[in-house]
């Protein structure tokens, strides 16, 4: 049984691989969404556009097969970035498009309120909303390192299991079921999101 | 609150990790790979690795060192040198960099930072910028500073943010390896510009001239590698600095 990392076109996978298994997983980095059928988790990282995400995933069809393992067989999925957006009903990233709809929510950019620079690039401190598995042993206020424009806008407030404070206040983990997403990157957040990564991993 | 961050920036040459004074009389400091193995178990807040050969003498980036240098790397890391084309971005992320900074390449081929920001996202791309000031304005020098491209630094800075850069590298040619301060004209022309984080680069000798680039001329970040390499100053102790002038950092 391994965990597998969807390639799709459209990541840093390089770094997400080695990450997993600098925690210790038997990942499997594949682009066959076959591979699925015969894992136990699934991980969907993801630096891009969230047009360009979806459409590789349609095309090389993974979404259907996503769909089934983790709605169906109940199979983690962990979302990173731009993977939990892609989580999302629909995005509006260059246009309007259909996400996988695993959790609830619509993906927006956000909106300068206060002189923010955007993209939100650097380390940000996460508060935490709701207990869930993944932060087991993480710290209410732990830095974790972000970069991105858009955000994940949920439709249930209790799917949302962290906030972080950029341009006022985002979704910054979602969690609900055996569906979890960071829009930080725990792969490059040492050590608290090695942490988390561990916390997937044993789940 | 987001934190500003510390960025070491490593230069690496063949194998060696080399630092220039104004992009000259390049030095070999040490050897990449313990260097990043250093500030990965230090944990900074992000490295910047590039390859200063690899245009200069219209080569590829290394790319089996780079996999070599990012498996030892679990801090967010830039690469660039060399930087041509899409497909040469993809293999860059898929060997390990998280980011890529390009800079000569976009004088010939701008539109590359839309197709770049269009495949692997805005936050993907660093718009480089190395400048010197010419007759009294700041001007963009390519292929490791040797090239003059005849354009201003403010009007291209805002034309990188309008093809979809999201950050700007602004580094001082004249100021780089001399470890007097940032040129703080530069950078805050560039700050005041674009609304894209900007980090600020070359000259910094000291946690004061750190503060001075973030709190004077408004930069998002500093990156900075000779004040690491020549003296005993770190990136640890420049937050412990910083953060004792009120500019928020990364706790540890």
């Amino acid at each position: 049984m391994s965990i597998v990392i969807i390639d799709y076109g459209m990541s840093n996978l390089g770094s997400i691989r080695r990450a997993m298994e600098e925690c210790g997983a038997d990942v499997l980095v594949s682009n066959n969404p076959e591979d699925l059928k015969i894992s136990d988790k699934i991980i969907l990282p993801g630096v891009g556009a969230f047009g360009d995400g979806m459409k590789n995933l349609n095309n090389q069809g993974w979404t259907k097969i996503i769909r089934e393992e983790v709605l169906e067989n109940k199979i983690p999925i962990l979302g990173i970035c731009l993977g939990m957006q892609l989580l999302a009903t629909k995005g509006h990233e260059g246009g309007e498009f259909d996400g996988l709809n695993l959790i609830e929510g619509e993906v927006v950019k956000f909106t300068s309120l206060d002189d923010e620079r955007i993209p939100h690039v650097g380390w940000n401190e996460i508060v935490k909303t709701k207990e869930s598995p993944i932060f087991e042993g993480i710290e209410d206020g732990s830095d974790f390192y972000f970069v991105h424009s858009y955000h994940f806008k949920a439709k249930n407030k209790e799917d949302v299991i962290a906030t972080t404070s950029y341009c006022g206040e985002f979704a910054s983990a979602i969690n609900k079921n055996n569906i979890f997403g960071t829009q930080f990157h725990p792969e490059k957040s040492i050590p608290v999101g090695f942490q988390v990564l561990k916390n997937f991993i044993n789940l | 609150m987001l934190k500003t961050r510390i960025i070491p920036t490593l230069l690496w040459k063949n194998i060696g990790l080399v630092k220039g004074i104004g992009f000259d009389s390049w030095r070999i400091v040490g050897t990449v790979l313990p260097a990043i193995k250093v500030y990965n178990t230090r944990q900074v807040d992000e490295l910047i690795i590039v390859d200063i050969l690899a245009t200069r003498e219209n080569s590829e980036l290394d790319l089996r060192a780079l996999e070599d240098f990012s498996a030892e790397c679990f801090v967010p890391l830039t690469v660039g040198g060399g930087i041509k084309n899409i497909d040469d971005v993809r293999k860059i992320l898929c060997a390990g960099a998280d980011k890529v900074c390009i800079n000569s390449a976009l004088f010939e081929t701008p539109e590359l930072v839309s197709e770049i920001a269009k495949k692997f996202g805005t936050q993907c791309v660093v718009g480089s910028i190395d400048a010197k000031k010419v007759n009294g304005k700041y001007e963009c020098f390519s292929h490791s500073g040797t090239k003059s491209t005849g354009k201003e630094v403010v009007e291209w800075a805002k034309y990188l943010e309008s093809l979809g850069a999201g950050e700007i590298l602004i580094t001082s040619i004249e100021k780089d390896g001399t470890m007097e301060g940032y040129d703080l004209e530069l950078i805050k022309k560039v700050t005041e510009a674009v609304k894209i984080p900007v980090i600020a680069s070359g000259g910094a000798g000291n946690y004061e001239d750190m503060y001075n680039a973030l709190d004077k001329a408004k930069a998002s970040a500093v990156a900075a590698a000779s004040i690491f390499h020549f003296t005993q100053q770190t990136p640890l102790e420049a937050k412990r600095y910083l953060s004792s002038k009120g500019i928020a950092v990364r706790k540890g």
